[in-house]
């Protein structure tokens, strides 16, 4: 069978299972609609969270990242993974006992304000909105590259499957595909890393064959890997870090507590029947999620080798000189997988120096012995440009897999990409038709009307997500990193004082909130102009990049946000009148697990 | 709960295992996996450098390992002070 018949294949029968399943799990109450009727076994919770995090970036472009960053690139790791121990001690238990179903109604009952729930909702609609972008230009990337039809095409036909399960299923249709897009994804992401790992090291566990030796050789493979980027002008593999120690430590702490603030991962905990089961499913969905982590620096530093190893002959043979005239591939000789991804755009080569060989090394080194050997050897600049997100869709056909594994790479791309917007989706709604109309507008709204309004607003944040998929505005690339900011600034510190202070009032909590998230804004603005538009950055006023704030990125910004919402919520709070005592008496309440009841949207 | 006394008992010994989980999960990563990574380097775990291995695989399988501690123990604290769920 050819390739485009076996992809097809292969994505038309998950879909077929994913519609099944949606038929089999309608939702009939707003019960089973926000929360899957609240008895979702921690194991399936943990799996269909481990679904609904890993989006299309995860599985397509994470470890791109990893293999362009080396070392630095644990501090999306720990960043993205870390998150689930401060979820599990720190918040899920207690959100669980509390017993709404969003986190908006937890602001608004232990704030007994509808202004804070307004705050929540607009930060939670921001994340959330900018995060949905991501994964419907995923699922038309997916489509097009894999299917053979137009990108738009793919966006309509991603819709459509969605809106079946998720606004006929409502969070128990969504949990239960979740959990077969999950199998699909881990799949798809494990199986070429395996055949990888046994080519190149003889062991088929990517987690071990990454500390193993480089087959034939008794030097490791990454000793080789540092060995070989070095020598082409890049940063050592295992020691390189993103800016400064500094950044990384608070780029990670920004990513850990965006995690845990995020309020579609933040909602999973209330689908399950007990405070208990709630501490069990944030270690089974780090489990799941964790097949996928610790495979992915494997794939980035095989990925990397693999690269260099074709465009470079030396790379094979020992103490290779890498800069002999016939160790650079010839470009008419090039392997056909590089052929099909110049298509893409997404490798592209220019032959600068017009030798018809393609020279591809770090061609911003300032290194002034690597410079004088790149002068020597006639080198005009590296000529060879590669999307990062090559490094796992192209991977199997770099390896040389059957047909079967890319056909499964297709499937599991759309699955991360579905199965994440499905998740954001019910955040979306459950903000919209729960928190605004029910327990704001329209007070008095039956069970069946708040019903039929979450489903119409889901299915307009479906057209909203498709067409912002199909019409991308200019900032979408850099608004999943601040769509953590935001939660780590906003969301994350409010839910905290909520719980562990007894004497956090509204007062204190609107301020930090407010700070926090202008503060963040603020730096972020300053790097990449006001509301994202060019031209306007205003950095030069402090000073220029490097000096302003320690040369922070703005994506690791979240955390000193948070800083300052701690800060700014306890100083309000001792200049304003002290929290009510029904409120202190229910935050004593939801610290013990006993006397847990199913959710509700009751007030 | 029955009385101030064991309320306030439980939510002290709940602190106290949370801090002592939290000190490990800042140490493996924001110690191991950046701060002294570095200096971990020099030790190797096999083709791994120590440090490098912390930051890509070691923090995470410690991290999943203490939510299940964590929620193992929390049930026992729960019905040590008799507030766990029937």
């Amino acid at each position: 069978m050819g390739l485009q018949a076996m992809t097809y294949l292969v994505v038309g029968l998950t879909f077929a299972i994913y519609i099944g399943i949606a038929v089999w799990a309608r939702a009939g109450s707003t019960s089973e609609f926000y929360s899957a009727g609240g008895n979702v076994p921690p194991v399936i919770n943990g799996m269909a969270i481990g679904a609904d995090w890993m989006s299309a970036a995860s599985f397509i472009s994470m470890a791109g990242l990893i293999a362009n960053m080396g070392f630095g690139g644990g501090l999306f790791l720990m960043g993205w993974t870390g998150g689930y121990v401060l979820l599990a001690m720190l918040l899920a238990p207690y959100l669980r006992k509390f017993g709404k179903f969003t986190v908006p109604a937890f602001v608004s009952t232990r704030y007994y304000s509808r202004g804070a729930s307004v705050v929540a909702v607009l930060c939670l609609l921001a994340a959330s909105l900018t995060y949905i972008i991501g994964q419907m230009t995923g699922v038309g990337v997916a489509f097009s590259r894999f299917l053979g039809v137009s990108n738009s095409t793919g966006v309509y036909i991603g819709m459509g499957i969605v809106f079946l399960y998720a606004v006929f299923g409502g969070m128990k249709g969504i949990t239960y595909t979740q959990v077969a897009q999950y199998c699909v994804l881990i799949l798809a992401y494990t199986v070429p890393a395996i055949f990888i790992s046994m080519h190149l090291t003889g062991n088929p566990l990517p987690q071990l064959g990454l500390g193993s030796n480089f087959v034939g050789t008794d030097m490791s493979l990454l000793s080789k890997l540092d060995q070989v980027v070095t020598g082409l002008g890049f940063g050592k593999y295992t020691t390189q870090v993103p800016g400064s120690l500094l950044n990384m430590f608070v780029y990670t702490v920004s990513l850990m507590i965006g995690t845990a603030g995020l309020p579609h991962v933040i909602m999973r905990f209330f689908t399950v029947a007990t405070v208990k089961d709630a501490r069990y499913s944030a270690g089974w969905a780090l489990i799941f999620i964790a097949i996928l982590y610790t495979t992915a620096p494997a794939v980035a530093a095989m990925a990397r080798l693999n690269l260099h190893a074709t465009i470079n002959k030396a790379v094979m043979q020992t103490d290779g000189d890498f800069f002999a005239p016939e160790n650079s591939i010839i470009y008419a000789e090039r392997p056909d997988w590089m052929k099909r991804w110049e298509v893409t755009g997404l490798l592209k080569f220019k032959d600068l120096n017009g030798d018809g060989r393609i020279q591809y090394y770090n061609g911003k080194s300032k290194d002034a012995d690597f410079l004088a050997k790149v002068e020597a050897a006639g080198w005009k600049g590296s000529e060879l440009s590669v999307n990062r997100d090559i490094m796992v869709l192209a991977n199997p056909e770099i390896a040389l897999l059957p047909n079967w594994v890319i056909a499964l790479v297709a499937a599991g791309g759309l699955a991360a990409a579905l199965s994440t917007a499905a998740g954001l989706l019910l955040a979306i709604s459950s903000a919209i038709s729960h928190d605004l109309f029910k327990n704001i507008w329209f007070r008095d709204m039956t069970e069946s009307q708040e019903l039929l309004a979450g489903k119409i607003a889901m299915a307009c944040s479906i057209v909203v997500a498709g067409y912002l998929g199909l019409n991308p505005p200019g900032f979408a690339a850099g608004t999943v990193a601040i769509a953590f900011g935001l939660a780590a600034s906003s969301i994350f510190p409010c839910l905290m004082m909520g719980i562990f202070s007894r004497t956090m009032n509204k007062q204190g909590a609107i301020a930090g909130m407010l700070s926090g998230l202008g503060i963040t804004m603020f730096y972020v603005f300053a790097h990449k102009g006001i509301f994202f538009i060019k031209g306007t950055e205003f950095l030069g006023l402090f000073g220029g990049k490097s000096s302003f704030f320690f040369g922070i990125s703005p994506n690791a910004f979240g955390a000193i946000g948070a800083i300052v919402n701690f800060a700014v919520a306890f100083a309000v709070k001792n200049m304003t009148p002290p929290v009510p005592e029904d409120i202190a008496q229910m935050v004593e309440d939801i610290r013990v697990p006993r006397g847990s009841k199913a959710v509700d949207g009751v007030h | 709960m029955s009385t101030d006394n064991s309320s306030k008992a439980y939510w002290k010994e709940t602190l106290a295992l949370v801090r002592n989980m939290l000190i490990i999960w800042f140490v493996v990563s924001y110690g191991a996996g950046i701060l002294f990574a570095g200096a971990l380097n020099s030790i190797s775990l096999g083709g791994y450098p120590l440090g490098f291995w912390f930051a890509q695989q070691g923090s995470i399988y410690v991290f999943i390992i203490l939510i299940f501690y964590y929620a193992n123990r929390m049930g026992k604290i729960d019905e040590k002070y008799d507030v766990h769920e029937d």
